[in-house]
């Protein structure tokens, strides 16, 4: 018993992180999946959803300031493809990624012109952010909450792709780009909507991830950005479920390594973790070993 | 060609990680802009003197910067001319940014040398300082620490002075008090990794606790880490009596913020960082207990608080840059009195010879609201033999005075 309250922490902080890092992960594994695109800005994204937050907040209650960031950072999302990537959709592929790091900067270097540069105070969100005593070990009650709602999000999102037009029409475009424009699907319309749902699920992280670590800054998406394109590679980029599962993994490992008191190592492991599984198996846990069509 | 992609892909991660650190970008003179010392080379054809502010705007450590560049502002507002060598010139702050990154440090230091300054005052923070030091060496430039503290800032050279108390006096005072106040036996001591300011604190705070027979647990962090669970239930588990983190305000308030969340009873304590408003908003209305060392006490000087209150609850930037409100901050107090001495230096040197000058601060003793400040002969630090304690009050949102602690 002594042994759980005391290494419980760890295995909570763990699922809950990897929980967040899923949420960010599907929008990475999603647009490359159909654009083969990594979107940098994603992480920045993520960011912006946290300040829209803590500036709404000081104006409207709660309740009215979350729905506003999930919209406002959606529509940032889709106005993101429309600018950035769609002009540059036939342009080569390193094209549109220099954009994305443009787009990345940019708006890091707008949160930092708006906040000065200093640490945001997220807002405590009711309920979510009171505090709970799971068998000893005290922690927020956002840390339970986060793997459940990672697994109905995705469960739902395995739904939308699989039982509707929308989602079949994203499979057939991430299979073949041009043929399945040539059978009548509005690629455009798919681009779109895989950006809206990718930026919602970031916008939902954001939630969860602020309420738990409360200080925004502007280049806090940075790392877990960049933990989450990790995971994102690990389950095999372009697959939902692995995204999952490998965030998961990723964000358990590293807090296990914490516990052991290597916490010096824990973002080394995450990236050479990256570079072993590139190595041993370059399409990751779940990647699909298709021949390439180029 | 997939292979090919991933790799465009690795290289691309690889080349945003490196410019991660660099982020912001903008590390150019931006001389008087915040509020103040706006006025410009007076209209009567008075002389102007130049002196430079180099502090952190940004970053980890801009919410300190700025409040101690609010205590140079106000004590140029109170006296914005200084007599050298028997003509009257106005005093122009060239102000900074060297963004708490000991990379940019550097280069926001070459533009106040090409301003021309003749003295530098600042950084908070001991690693932008060091990272500077040589710059102001070679451009022949003297500086005096603000409230850096950490030893490597004057040790071994001759240009770099400092009004502060050093982090070997400060790691002492904390080590004596947490054995004294809590009779604790065990501490966790919390660092972050490359900071020389939190690692330097950190190795003395663990000197002296040791030679008080006392047991130490020791972690650090990494850049950028926002996820302080595991750390503050290490030292849960580990039985630590205090939590020592001398780490900069933004990680603090997220430490605080897990130390509350995971019920961590034992005092947090910290060196001077740590007295900022920003922990005092971020421990209002959590169970937890925080004590820090800092070099002066709001109450000190009755007329210091009231004036400079009143400036900042007049002017709106100043508010902002304080916080929000008008709790005066260690630094601020520093601050003011650094710009004093530089007027000190300039007065005695009889000139604006950035080399006078230099000469000149040897000989500078000034009483300011922290205290008596001189130098000493062999680094050129402030000689100081006390420091205060303070308790966050969690229910008043206000710092409450424990105690004046010495090193015996």
């Amino acid at each position: 018993m002594d042994w759980i309250t005391k290494n419980l922490p760890y295995l909570m902080a763990g699922i809950s992180v990897g929980g967040q890092y899923a949420l960010i992960a599907i929008g990475y594994t999603m647009v490359y999946g159909i654009l083969r695109l990594i979107n940098f800005a994603h992480g920045d994204i993520f960011m912006v959803a946290g300040l829209v937050v803590v500036y709404a907040a000081t104006v409207m209650p709660i309740y009215i300031a979350i729905p506003l960031m999930i919209i406002v950072t959606v529509f940032l999302g889709f106005m993101v493809e429309r600018v950035a990537y769609k002009p540059l959709r036939s342009a080569p592929r390193m094209s549109i990624m220099i954009s994305a790091i443009g787009v990345s900067y940019l708006l890091q270097n707008l949160a930092l012109y708006v906040t000065g540069g200093l640490s945001q105070q997220y807002p405590a969100i009711p309920w979510i952010s009171d505090t709970v005593t799971v068998m000893g070990a005290t922690t927020k009650r956002v840390t339970l909450i986060t793997p459940i709602l990672t697994i109905v999000l995705v469960v739902g999102l395995v739904m939308l792709i699989k039982h509707t037009k929308i989602g079949m029409a994203m499979r057939a475009a991430s299979r073949d780009f041009e043929t399945s424009q040539l059978m009548g699907i509005k690629i455009n319309n798919v681009v779109s909507m895989t950006f809206i749902i990718g930026t919602f699920l970031a916008a939902i992280g954001s939630l969860l991830f602020f309420t738990n670590y409360t200080g925004v800054t502007p280049t806090v998406g940075a790392m877990p950005g960049l933990k989450a394109f990790v995971a994102a590679v690990f389950g095999g980029i372009g697959s939902i479920p692995g995204a999952v599962i490998g965030a998961f993994i990723i964000g358990i490992c590293e807090n296990i390594i914490k516990g052991l008191g290597w916490t010096t190592f824990s973002d080394a492991f995450t990236f050479a973790l990256l570079i072993v599984i590139l190595i041993a198996k370059p399409t990751g846990l779940f990647g699909e070993k298709s021949t390439d069509k180029v | 060609m997939k292979k090919r992609v991933l790799a465009v892909a690795l290289a691309g991660v690889m080349a945003v990680s490196m410019l991660a650190g660099c982020s912001g970008g903008n590390g150019n003179t931006e001389s008087n802009k915040d509020g103040a010392g706006t006025e410009a080379p007076a209209a009567d054809g008075a002389k102007v003197v130049k002196i430079g502010v180099y502090e952190p705007a940004s970053g980890d450590n801009g919410a300190g910067g700025k409040q101690e560049v609010l205590g140079m502002q106000y004590a140029n507002k109170m006296t914005p001319t200084v007599e050298i060598g028997g003509e009257e010139y106005t005093v122009q702050l060239e102000i900074v940014d060297n963004e708490s990154s000991n990379d940019k440090g550097p280069s926001a230091a070459s533009s106040l040398v090409s301003a021309g300054v003749s003295v530098v005052l600042g950084s908070y923070g001991s690693g932008v300082s060091i990272a500077a030091s040589d710059v102001f060496k070679d451009a022949g430039i003297p500086a005096i620490g603000v409230t850096c503290t950490n030893p490597q800032v004057t040790e071994g050279n001759k240009h770099y002075f400092r009004i502060c108390f050093l982090d070997p006096f400060q790691g002492t005072v904390l080590a004596n008090f947490a054995n004294a106040e809590f009779s604790a036996k065990k501490a966790y001591i919390l660092t972050k990794l490359g900071d020389d300011y939190s690692t330097g604190l950190g190795h003395y705070f663990k000197q002296a606790f040791e030679a008080l027979g006392g047991e130490v647990v020791e972690e650090a962090f990494q850049e950028g880490n926002s996820d302080f669970t595991s750390y503050v239930t290490k030292a849960k588990n580990e039985g630590a009596e205090v939590f020592f983190a001398p780490v900069s305000t933004e990680a603090a308030a997220l430490i605080i913020e897990q130390a509350a969340a995971q019920g961590l009873t034992v005092p947090l304590m910290a060196g001077d960082t740590w007295d900022s408003n920003v922990i005092l908003n971020a421990a209002k209305g959590k169970d937890v207990q925080i004590y820090v060392t800092t070099f002066y006490q709001e109450g000190g000087n009755e007329e210091f608080d009231s004036g400079i209150k009143e400036w900042i609850n007049s002017d709106s930037t100043a508010k902002a840059n304080n916080g929000g409100d008008d709790t005066i901050s260690a630094v601020t107090a520093m601050g003011y009195d650094a710009y004093y001495v530089a007027l000190e230096a300039l007065k005695a040197a009889g000139s604006t010879d950035a080399a006078a000058v230099n000469e000149a601060l040897w000989g500078v003793t000034y009483t300011g609201v922290s205290g008596n400040i001189a130098f000493d002969d062999t680094n050129g630090d402030a000689m100081r033999d006390t420091a205060y304690v303070k308790c966050a009050n969690t229910e008043t949102g206000a710092w409450d005075f424990v105690t004046e602690q010495g090193v015996n």
